[in-house]
Parts: structure tokens; sequence; C-alpha cells
């Protein structure tokens, strides 16, 4: 069990896996916020969680991993200790997210979808955070920003992790 | 007294600010030993002005905004617990043109009143559509809710009595009430507005809806990037359980509703009704095929109806005034008002609820004061991205689900994004294509496949690689997506691209005369269709 690159600081193993897959085995359609709370906790849902989920709930482990592959929210691997998400929808593109992303991609040296080699960051795109009122729009971990320059990007970054605004 | 202050915890008044805004708000009152109390109103809508505060007085709320951190100390320094003058001071809240000018029904409590304060919500009007509601029998609300005019919200505009109506018929099983809060179009963001600024109003217009069709379990499908609008409802809902508007005998009435917030995980095809019906049930987001329409087979396969937000919200207005009282509002057959939400390119972006019948060009200039970079307007992209864009020569046309429709776009959930002379159509109408290949949920090849091949024939246009065969192959793939697919996100994604080769055919190198085969309304004509598609040249 890889716990030391989770999310959350670890900590978890199978036992309370099994315990939150207990919470919803009777909950209609249950398999959604399951699979949401086993994020929470583990900051994504490991492999070895796939077989318990699937036993507790009635289900194939194909249907769960079916699930679990759908759903761009769900993730099979632990993610960077700061998860950044960029629009990339219509209303921001009219902004100017197109450069503000590759400006995002430069800074960082991570594409979307990667992770950074020393765990610092996660780039990944989403489409529309309702916050088109103030394109472009971005999330870093659970904050949302407006109106983001590539300076005002620079100056969220340098406030987490201090050194990287001055690569 | 302490003076009560109002800072929005709307999402994108935060992302702006807010927070920061109201602790130092906080900091320097009690600094200064001020008695102020702060409450955490929704927004406005009145973004350029976000992050907006206000000051309760007697001659009514006092603006001031944008507010930054930094400027709170100096307000301190004006007195403007007092409402004294200060360069950020905006007025009277409600006396500001933006606002005054708008028609605001569904949104009357939205950035107004404390959204988790039930006392709140009670003494501006609320819960009184819902205790008429239980004085009447279930046909008269449908007939009511029938008579108001009131059409999906969502974008399909279908007419919500008719849709309680079917679900009323069922048989009696199990039967659900189920809110699609999946709000997933670019430039919309009325759905996360009213359950961050006023989450009572759909709480109560889904109980009502309960009522009508004998529902006893109802279901908020949230998507899962609205955290803030998950927090509100998460706590109105448990008030309205303490307080017996939900849960059994709600009211001492007999009727029981149960409501649980459901949250999505990031698949824009969960918007899609029948998918939705899926996720709940803790599947993928697959389409079903209709027939058997969710009205009379839904949720676990019982009758179910699912509005939108902004419907369901907009039910106890017409149940506390009368269907009448909305029905007069309107143009044709689009009754009432819609909250338009004006994003993108726009100088004063913001949400803007106005009778049917309103001219684009209004939304775009009254209101929205042209472009934010100063740049001449190029196109408008009504009804999210699977709308069409709209050069600026169209804009006087109006807002209502007919007029749009004649135009060959459609309204959808009311997403208005303004793009300014530096957009690059054939990137756009690309993009319309990728949006669709990364979202499909599979089940069907036109749009699994038409999407895939759609972005290729783009690049490939764009690319001057056997552009005119490439058009050919285009022209009969929009026509195959829209025909073909089983939901309209492989059915509307033709439409932004169809739309931007007409009225933009530059940005792909091309000229108006290769796209003539695209019809006034959008629509691809049929002797192109039925014309030797694909000849080599």
């Amino acid at each position: 069990m890889s716990a030391e690159h989770s999310n959350n600081g670890g900590g978890w193993d199978l036992q309370e896996i099994q315990k939150i897959a207990e919470r919803f085995a009777d909950t209609p359609g249950g398999l959604m916020p399951l699979l949401h709370a086993v994020q929470e906790r583990v900051g994504y849902v490991p492999s070895e969680a796939v077989p318990i989920i699937a036993r507790t709930m009635n289900l194939s482990r194909a249907e769960v991993h079916g699930v679990i592959s759908f759903y761009h929210d769900f993730k099979s691997a632990p993610q960077g200790r700061n998860v950044i998400r960029v629009c990339r929808a219509e209303s921001c593109q009219a902004m100017g997210a197109v450069e503000l992303a590759s400006h995002i991609q430069r800074r960082l040296g991570i594409g979307f979808g990667q992770t950074s080699k020393d765990g610092a960051f996660t780039l990944e795109p989403v489409f529309c955070l309702g916050n088109c009122a103030c394109s472009p729009a971005i999330v870093v971990g659970e904050d949302i920003y407006g109106r983001v320059s590539k300076e005002r990007f620079d100056e969220i970054i340098a406030r987490l992790n201090p050194g990287v605004g001055q690569s | 007294m302490a003076t009560t202050i109002y800072v929005p915890r709307d999402s994108s008044a935060i992302s702006l600010g807010a927070d920061a805004v109201a602790d130092a708000i906080r900091a320097e009152a009690s600094r200064r030993g001020i008695e102020i109390k702060i409450v955490r109103n929704g927004s406005r809508g009145m973004f350029s002005h976000e992050p907006m505060v206000e000051v309760a007085t007697p001659d009514g709320r006092i603006a001031y905004g944008p507010v930054a951190a930094s400027d709170v100390a100096s307000m301190f320094d004006a007195d403007f617990t007092t409402a004294s003058e200060h360069r950020l001071r905006l007025g009277v809240a409600d006396e500001i043109l933006y606002l005054k000018s708008q028609t605001r029904l569904t949104f009357a409590r939205a950035g107004v009143i404390d959204p988790v304060s039930l006392d709140d919500y009670v003494a501006h009007g609320g819960y009184r559509g819902l205790r008429r509601a239980l004085d009447m029998n279930p046909e008269n609300i449908i007939a009511e809710v029938a008579k108001s005019g009131l059409r999906g919200r969502g974008g399909a505009g279908f007419p919500t009595g008719i849709k309680w109506k079917t679900a009323f018929d069922a048989p009696p099983t199990p039967k659900y009430v189920v809110c699609n809060a999946d709000e997933g179009d670019s430039g919309t963001f009325s759905d996360r507005m009213l359950m961050e600024g006023d989450p009572f109003t759909l709480i109560e217009g889904m109980t009502i809806a309960a009522i009508a069709i004998g529902a006893r379990r109802g279901y908020i499908y949230l998507r899962s990037e609205y955290p803030h609008a998950k927090r509100a409802l998460g706590e109105a809902i448990a008030t309205a359980y303490a307080k017996n508007y939900l849960g059994d005998d709600i009211l001492g009435s007999k009727k029981s509703f149960e409501l649980e917030v459901r949250l999505g995980a990031g698949a824009y095809i969960c918007g899609e009704e029948t998918a939705m019906l899926e996720s709940i049930e803790g599947k993928r987001g697959m389409v079903r095929a209709k027939p058997p329409i969710p009205a009379i087979e839904g949720l676990f396969g019982k009758p179910t109806i699912i509005n939108n937000v902004i419907s369901f919200a907009t039910v106890p207005i017409i149940m506390e005034r009368g269907a009448e009282f909305y029905r007069d509002f309107g143009a044709g057959t689009s009754r009432g008002t819609i909250p338009l939400q004006l994003a993108g390119n726009a100088k004063n972006p913001g949400l803007i609820e106005k009778p049917m019948g309103a001219t684009l060009r209004e939304i775009v200039y009254d209101y929205g004061g042209g472009t934010a970079s100063g740049k001449r307007v190029r196109a408008v992209q009504v009804g999210g991205p699977l709308g069409a864009y709209f050069p600026e020569s169209m804009l006087d046309v109006t807002l209502d689900y007919e007029a749009i429709a004649a135009r060959g776009g459609i309204l959808g959930h009311g997403g208005i994004v303004v793009f300014d002379e530096t957009a690059d159509m054939a990137q756009m109408a690309r993009y319309a294509m990728e949006f669709c290949a990364i979202e499909s949920c599979g089940k069907c090849t036109p749009c699994r496949i038409g999407s895939m091949r759609g972005t290729e024939v783009i690049d490939d246009i764009i690319n001057k690689r056997r552009s005119r065969e490439n058009l050919e192959i285009l022209r009969d793939l929009c026509d195959t997506m829209k025909y073909g697919s089983l939901c309209l996100l492989g059915g509307l994604t033709p439409l932004p691209v169809l739309s931007a080769l007409k009225f933009f055919p530059e940005d792909f190198g091309l000229d108006a005369a290769d796209v003539d085969f695209i019809g006034p309304d959008l629509t691809i004509s049929a002797n192109a269709v039925t014309s030797n598609a694909i000849a080599p040249r």
C-alpha cells in the first residue's frame, strides 16, 4: 500500500475503505457518493479498493471500474499536493484562456493531465466553473479565482510555493 | 445597534476576493471598536462591481464596489458604516440602473437576503407559494403551473405543466422529483447564483412539485464544480428539515418529502436528463434512448419529473402571485421572465433577468457596455457550447425561444458569451467538435466518432489540405450528427460549427460562396445533401 503518496497525508487502510463502503451499501444508487467519499479520504480511488467496493455494493469489479473511469473527477492515482484546474471553455477562451493555459504549462513545466516530478502540482482542464462573468477562471485546491491574468497566476502560485514564481 | 454589512458569499464574488474583504471588514471594525453585523448574501449579479459591499441604512442599502481588502481601511476612514461618501460608493443598490431596469421575479431575493436564513426567506415572501399549494388539490397546482406558460429553463423549453401532468397521470408507484443542477454550459451561472443566493426557493419549488405529482423523494443533481452551492444547499436543506418544511408531515399537511443532494463528477453529459438518471442510480452517465420518457419511466424505472433549477425556482412565485401574474410577462409563446447570463468578453457581465423578448443588442450593449477589451464585438454565442455564433449584424434578434429558433439557434439556458474581433472562429468551431469528443458518453456513433472526425476535418480545412473536399465531408458529418445522434450533445454540436462557417468563412480560408449550402436558418439545404458529396478533384 502506497499511502505515503496520498493527497490527504495517508493513514488509510483497506478496513477503512470497507467501512466507508458499508455506509452506502443500502443507499439507492450509492456508488457515486461512495466513490466521492473514498476520494475525499484518500485523494484518489486506489485500485486495491475496487474489489472491496464491488463486493460491498454487490456489483462486479468491471462495473465499479467502469464508473470510476467514466467520470473526469475520479482519479486512480495520487494527485499533486496542489491540483490546479484551468477552465478551457468558451467564455474563458473569449478572455484569453488559451494564452493563460500556455503560460501556466510553461510556468509549472507540465501539461494538462500531468503531475510535476516533485509532486507539487497537478494540472487539470475543467469545462466551466460557472465563473463565466469573471473569466478567465481557475481553481487552486479548493479556492476559485476569477479574472486571472498571467501575473495574477504567478502571484497565486508564489504564495503557495515560494520559489516557483521566480523560475 | 450594530450596522448590518453585506458581503457576498457567491463564488464569483469570492473568486475576486470577497472572503478577504469580509475578513478585513471584521478586523477593521473590531480594531476601531465599531459594532457591525456581517451578512454573507448572494450576489446581485453585477460583476463589474464585485466584490460589492452593502451597508443597511434607513434609506436603503448603500453599495460600494468593487472593493478590495486593501480598500477597507480607507472605507472605515471615510466612515462608510454610516453610508458616507467614498470613491467606491455606488449609491442605493436597488437604484443602480443595471439592476433597477430588470424584472426580478425568480431572482427577487437573490443578493438581498441571507441565503441560509429561513426567517429572512419567510420575511421576504418565502413559502407563501407552498402554503397556497398545500390548500389546493394536485390537479389545480398542475393547472396553475400550466396556465403560467412556464417552459423548461434548462434549455429545451418544454412546457413544465405538461411534464408534471404526465407524471401525475402515471400509475401510483413511487415517483421522483429530480432537479437538474448540472449547469455545464459555458457562459451560464444562473443556477449557481440561485442556489448560492436563495436556495430555499429551489427547495420550495421542488416541494410543490412533489406534492403535485405525489412524489415522496427528490434529488438535486449538483455538479461537483459548485462547492459553494453545495454548502448553501446543505445548510438550507438541514434548516428546512429542522423547521418541518421537509421530511414527514410538512407543516401539518400529512404530506412528506425527502430531499437529497447528489454530486456529479465532472461529466458534461450528465446534464442530459437520462444520463443524469443513470448517474443518480450509480452508473456511468450513458444516455438512454427515448421513449420511454422519464415522466413515465425515469429514476429507478419510476415516473420522474426532471426540471432545471430555474424552472423549479420559478414555481413559488407562480403559486404565490398566480399564473396570470407570471404569464403577463413575455413575448409570443415564451411567457414570463428569463435570467440571462452575460459573460465572456463583456465590459459589464452579469445576471440580467428580463421578460422574454429583450433583444440581444440590448443585453450586449445597454447592459454589457460592449466588450471588456474595448475592441469591436465580432461574435456572440447564445445558448451555451451547443448554441450558434451570431455575427454583430444579427444582434437585433429577440431573446425568446421562437425568435432564436427561427434564425437556427437555441436560447438554451440563457447564456450569452461575447467575443471581440480577435476571436478566431475557425478555432471555436474546432473546439466545439473537440468538446463533444471529450464529453461524449460514447453510446452512439455519430457523436462518439463524428466529433473526432469533425476535429480532424476542420484542422484539414484550416490548414488548406484539400479544403473543398473536406468541407463536403464536414457538411455530411454535421448532417449525420444532427439527425443520427441519440441526444442533443451530438445533435447540436453542428450548430456552433455551421454558424461559425456560415458567418465567418474567412476564418477558415473560405468564401461565402463555399458555404452557401448552409441556409439562413443554419440548416443544410436538401439539394446540397443529395449532391455527389465526396468526389475527389
